[in-house]
């Protein structure tokens, strides 16, 4: 099988590519080197929807963020996820961040971006008592949102796949080989032949422009920690809690999640190693003093994880989408913040370079809506719950306690893909909770080795070598 | 003559007495350090009969979990602990059990038995 | 065979208790024996019982029984009255919310979602064991780090193993008793590693579980950071100076696939939390008063999800009382108001009951914030009595009789405990 494309690439912006591109009539295919999608830099994301004011003009991140902002509005609906506007505010915790913020709203004025207003002291106090005394003055955005990354690649991903995306996971690509006027890329699994490669292999981009022939850039990763607070929090506060950004950072963020829960991050520590996610006490404590110093009401007791993940920054700091001298071969690249609000935006800039390149893009004429996964059993009414029940007993056993998990949903999420215990946990939310898995990891274990008829040792957390049990000596493994 | 001391933690309360137990010839002498009369019978009984209660669990077929939580019905000498687990790897029961459901008669010929602490009814096992 | 199949549920029922573990069989047999003629126990676990199913060691019912059980066999004994007191059991039923005025919205495959309505409600809905995320432990984020809970439920319920080579964190009993059970099993137990000076769990358990097996016992010395990308490979761990700061200098990395976290329970509080009870911020479950009501009438409170117990019987000791007082409370049987409130004072933690009354006596749970030896007991100018020893792992239960409380006029009274004249500090005694 000849693809008219390939992507490299199952993070967010891969999703959003497979979403954008099996739209149209051609063969498309996704490659990911893990066994899911979202596994990446993306599963770490923190969810925020910029407001579209953050990111300079002239630069693609700034062109793209406010594109980006006003397209998840839309494509949160579509696909059934979460999106909620909380707006944001940034705080000027001194005379001399003033004219920052001031910076920032003539930014956004000149984007079009509507409702961005200069607060006092007593507006923002007013609002929101938790935020710190030391607060001078703060920028009021109405645009910006948050939703759940993992809940978008996957609803992204699962739309792309009813649409006729091929999908090839646990694929490391290994090389690219330009042969006549298509491309093979090559993996562990196998080699796949394609007219066009989309370059959207996040930090391992360079590394795959190279195998292309075209290694003219370099990723960085530069690492953030985050930390994940407890339900209890919930209301602390209504926006995400910005400080004044500075150059290398926007700076540790207070975050209402989707889900009620406060996220409190990123940290930014440029790192060498590509799979450098390991959380420290210094990162910790930083995002932590960070994040006090804007709501000092936040306590170190309430964190129930703690993670980190790695921007992909490229050499000149901005993204790096186009065409290269490689013909057919298209660079998705340096996908640093705004990546996650851009990534509808970039799918659209780079279906409209394919047209360029000459790849015809006809339209379907029918195209495959799926179920609202957003429609969370925990979220609804008693009596829609109570109607569900009915339908399927499964909607009313619990698994997971903290997040008020289904059994149904479990299962869906085991049927639409999840094959790990992490696959479950980020398509359903079981296992994040405070009590972090300790009711329904075993559980979840359970009706995955049910669905797929093995035994439980066989399961992993995250596929590759994450093994979660082993069997008794005495029986065999 | 050869005297030796063996020590011993006294499990009796939070204070943890170390024990010492004093042999002269194989004949105990002396046991000093306990602050209880509890604590001087434990270790008499620590060092001339240790005995540990064995409990653990047996495979279980068709039953609601895979596996099945027995007891010895007293304490066995100490140097047998292991064995006995050792010879219950290999049990398989099946439910349905009831508790006090006798899994191994006089284990190991120790003159005790290994039973069921609990019913078990019939399942999927996980 | 006792059975807990869920029988025909009523709409409105007397008592409705939210647990099947040890606290909720004890309370809802208080209950009925209180006279409630419909008593309902809801447990989400598939079967009744609660955690003392998974622990299959002995060491319950030396207090209640006069024998030592295994926690299958007492939990298997309280069932069986539960049976012959009539009281309704359902399972694998999760209850969503419980309202103030004693409503509670239930869900499960077999019932569906339903709400139900109680004449009292008693919350006895056990504890959680504390994460990696509490402890704030740096590193990936690999397979291979369970909660010792958990750890247990693989290996004697689940017929699997967690892994093949374990470090164990924490020293109380269910880190000792895992060790054992791990070593019995085939997993080599590297150690077991506490951040305190001390051991946290019985000296029985440090002997049985870890001498027993030569399990060496790391004072002192705690984990610092794991590593591994996909499965756990290995633990940094280092001593710890006498403000519990690792000594990065003599940190050693050791290798594992295993690390079970053996860090402490705290009370279960999603129902609590849902009916906006007062909360006791160092216990983290609700304030109770004398009769186990919480601040909010007619729902009491008892077992672990009010404090941590050391002793299962102490569990239901105290929720055969709340039991009792749900009960009482249906036919207007009501106490005189507490008319005490505790306060604890120099090395008293915490205190439940939270409030008392000077007319009957009642039994105190204390904890402490560290070791004494010889020691004394003070409630406030009424009550002194000398202890032979505190430590902060044990509760100190005290009986205060109306002989000694009829001479307080009622207000604050507050808690102390202290060195006697002349005998040894902690330091001394260690």
């Amino acid at each position: 099988m000849r693809y008219d494309v390939a992507i490299v690439g199952g993070g967010v912006v891969g999703c959003a590519l497979a979403y954008a591109l099996t739209r149209y009539q051609l063969n498309t295919l996704l490659i990911e080197k893990a066994c899911d999608v979202g596994f990446g830099t993306s599963k770490a994301n923190s969810g925020v929807i910029h407001g579209g004011h953050h990111s300079r003009a002239g630069t693609l991140r700034g062109d793209l963020e406010w594109a980006g902002n006003r397209q998840w509005l839309l494509l949160c609906r579509d696909l059934g996820i979460g999106f909620r506007q909380v707006g944001e505010l940034m705080l000027a915790l001194s005379d001399a961040d003033v004219p920052v913020l001031e910076e920032y709203k003539r930014q956004g004025d000149a984007r079009g971006v509507p409702g961005l207003t200069l607060w006092d002291r007593q507006q923002v106090r007013d609002d929101t008592p938790s935020i710190t005394e030391d607060m001078v003055a703060a920028l009021y955005a109405p645009t910006t949102a948050v939703i759940n990354p993992y809940e978008a690649c996957f609803a992204l991903f699962d739309h792309a796949r009813a649409n006729g995306l091929r999908v090839a996971l646990d694929h490391a690509v290994t090389g690219i080989a330009a042969v006549q006027d298509s491309w093979v890329v090559q993996t562990q699994g196998g080699d796949f032949e394609a007219d066009f490669v989309l370059n959207a292999a996040g930090l391992y981009a360079d590394e795959v422009a190279a195998m292309a022939g075209v290694g003219t850039f370099d990723i960085h990763p530069r690492k953030g920690e985050e930390l994940l607070l407890d339900k209890r929090l919930e209301g602390i506060v209504r926006h995400i809690i910005f400080p004044c950004p500075t150059p290398i950072s926007k700076g540790i963020l207070v975050i209402p999640t989707l889900d009620g829960t406060i996220m409190i991050g990123p940290s930014a520590q440029e790192v060498t190693a590509k799979d450098e996610v390991t959380t420290t006490m210094e990162g910790g404590s930083e995002v932590f003093a960070g994040a006090q110093r804007l709501v000092p009401g936040i306590q170190m007791r309430d964190c129930i994880a703690e993670f980190a993940g790695l921007r992909a920054i490229a050499d000149g700091d901005d993204f790096i989408i186009g065409t290269t001298v490689a013909h057919g071969f298209v660079n998705v690249a340096g996908i640093q913040s705004p990546g996650l609000t851009a990534a509808p935006a970039i799918a659209e800039r780079v279906c409209a370079i394919l047209r360029d390149e000459g790849l015809a893009l006809r339209p379907k004429t029918t195209f495959v809506s799926l179920p609202a996964v957003r429609a969370r059993f925990a979220g609804l009414t008693t009596e829609e719950q109570a109607r569900l029940s009915a339908q399927d007993a499964r909607y009313s056993h619990i698994i997971c306690r903290c997040e008020g998990i289904s059994e149904r949903e479990i299962i869906d999420a085991i049927r639409a893909g999840g094959n790990t215990l992490d696959g479950i946990k980020f398509r359903t939310r079981a296992g994040m909770g405070r009590c972090q898995g300790a009711f329904c990891a075993w559980r979840c274990m359970a009706l995955l080795a049910q669905e797929r008829q093995t035994p439980l040792h066989t399961l992993t957390k995250r596929g590759g070598g994450s093994w979660l049990v082993c069997a008794r000596p005495e029986e065999p493994s | 003559m050869t005297s030796t001391i063996t020590t011993y933690l006294c499990i009796g309360c939070p204070l943890g007495c170390r024990l010492e137990v004093e042999e002269e010839d194989a004949q105990i002498v002396a046991v000093r350090g306990f602050s209880c009369k509890r604590g001087e019978e434990y270790a008499l009984q620590e060092h001339t009969d240790p005995r540990r209660m064995v409990t653990t669990t047996v495979a279980i077929t068709n039953g609601r979990w895979a596996r099945l939580p027995v007891k010895t019905t007293a304490a066995v000498p100490k140097e047998h602990e292991r064995a006995v687990y050792a010879a219950l790897r290999s049990v398989v029961m099946r439910a349905p059990i009831r508790l006090g459901d006798v899994v191994v008669g006089n284990i190991r010929g120790l003159g005790v038995d290994v039973v069921a602490t609990r019913d078990m009814s019939e399942g999927d096992g996980v | 065979m006792i059975s807990d199949k869920p029988h025909h549920l009523r709409q409105q029922y007397d008592v409705v208790v939210t647990g099947a573990g040890p606290a909720g069989m004890a309370a809802a047999i208080g209950a009925s024996e209180a006279g409630a003629a419909h008593v309902l126990i809801i447990d989400r676990e598939r079967e009744a019982g609660g955690i003392l199913q998974q622990c299959i060691h002995q060491g319950f019912g030396m207090h209640h029984f006069g024998e030592e059980l295994t926690g299958p066999e007492y939990a298997q004994r309280f069932l069986a009255q539960v049976e012959a007191h009539g009281i309704d059991i359902i399972t694998d039923t999760f209850v969503d919310v419980a309202r103030s005025d004693k409503t509670l919205k239930l869900m499960s495959a077999h019932e569906g979602v339903r709400v139900i309505s109680a004449g009292a409600v008693v919350l006895a809905t056990g504890a959680r064991e504390r994460t990696r995320g509490a402890i704030r432990l740096p590193g990936t984020r690999p397979s291979g780090i369970y909660t010792a809970g958990v750890a247990q439920r693989f290996v004697n319920m689940l017929g699997c193993l967690p892994g093949t080579r374990a470090v164990i964190l924490g020293s109380g009993d269910i880190g000792l008793i895992m060790a054992r059970r791990l070593a019995l099993e085939g997993v080599e137990v590297v150690g077991v590693y506490e951040i305190m000076p001390h051991p946290n769990g019985l000296n029985r358990n440090i002997v049985h579980c870890l001498h027993d097996f030569d399990i060496p016992l790391h004072l002192s010395t705690t984990v610092v950071e794991v590593h591994g990308r996909d499965r756990l490979e290995s633990v940094t761990v280092a001593p710890v100076d006498d403000q519990r700061v690792p000594i990065m200098a003599q940190a050693a990395q050791i290798p594992c696939d295993t690390l079970l976290l053996a860090i402490g329970l705290i009370p279960e509080r999603e129902l609590a939390d849902g009916l906006r009870l007062r909360m006791d911020t160092v216990t983290g479950g609700p304030l109770v008063s004398s009769t186990m009501e919480t601040s909010q009438d007619g729902i009491y409170a008892c077992g672990n999800g009010v404090h941590i117990h050391d002793l299962v019987d102490f569990v239901t000791q105290e929720s055969l009382l709340a039991g009792h007082s749900a009960g009482d409370s249906l036919f207007g049987r009501r106490p005189p108001v507490d008319n005490v409130r505790m306060i604890p004072g120099e090395n008293v933690v915490s205190c439940v009951p939270h409030t008392i009354s000077t007319d009957r006596e009642h039994t105190v749970y204390l904890r402490v914030r560290r070791a004494l030896d010889k020691c004394a007991i003070r409630f406030g100018e009424i009550y002194e009595k000398k202890l032979r020893y505190v430590f902060p792992a044990e509760t100190v239960t005290v009986r205060l009789t109306p002989r000694f409380l009829a001479r307080f006029p009622g207000g604050a009274l507050r808690i102390d405990i202290l060195p006697r004249q002349g005998a040894r500090g902690d330091e001394e005694a260690a």
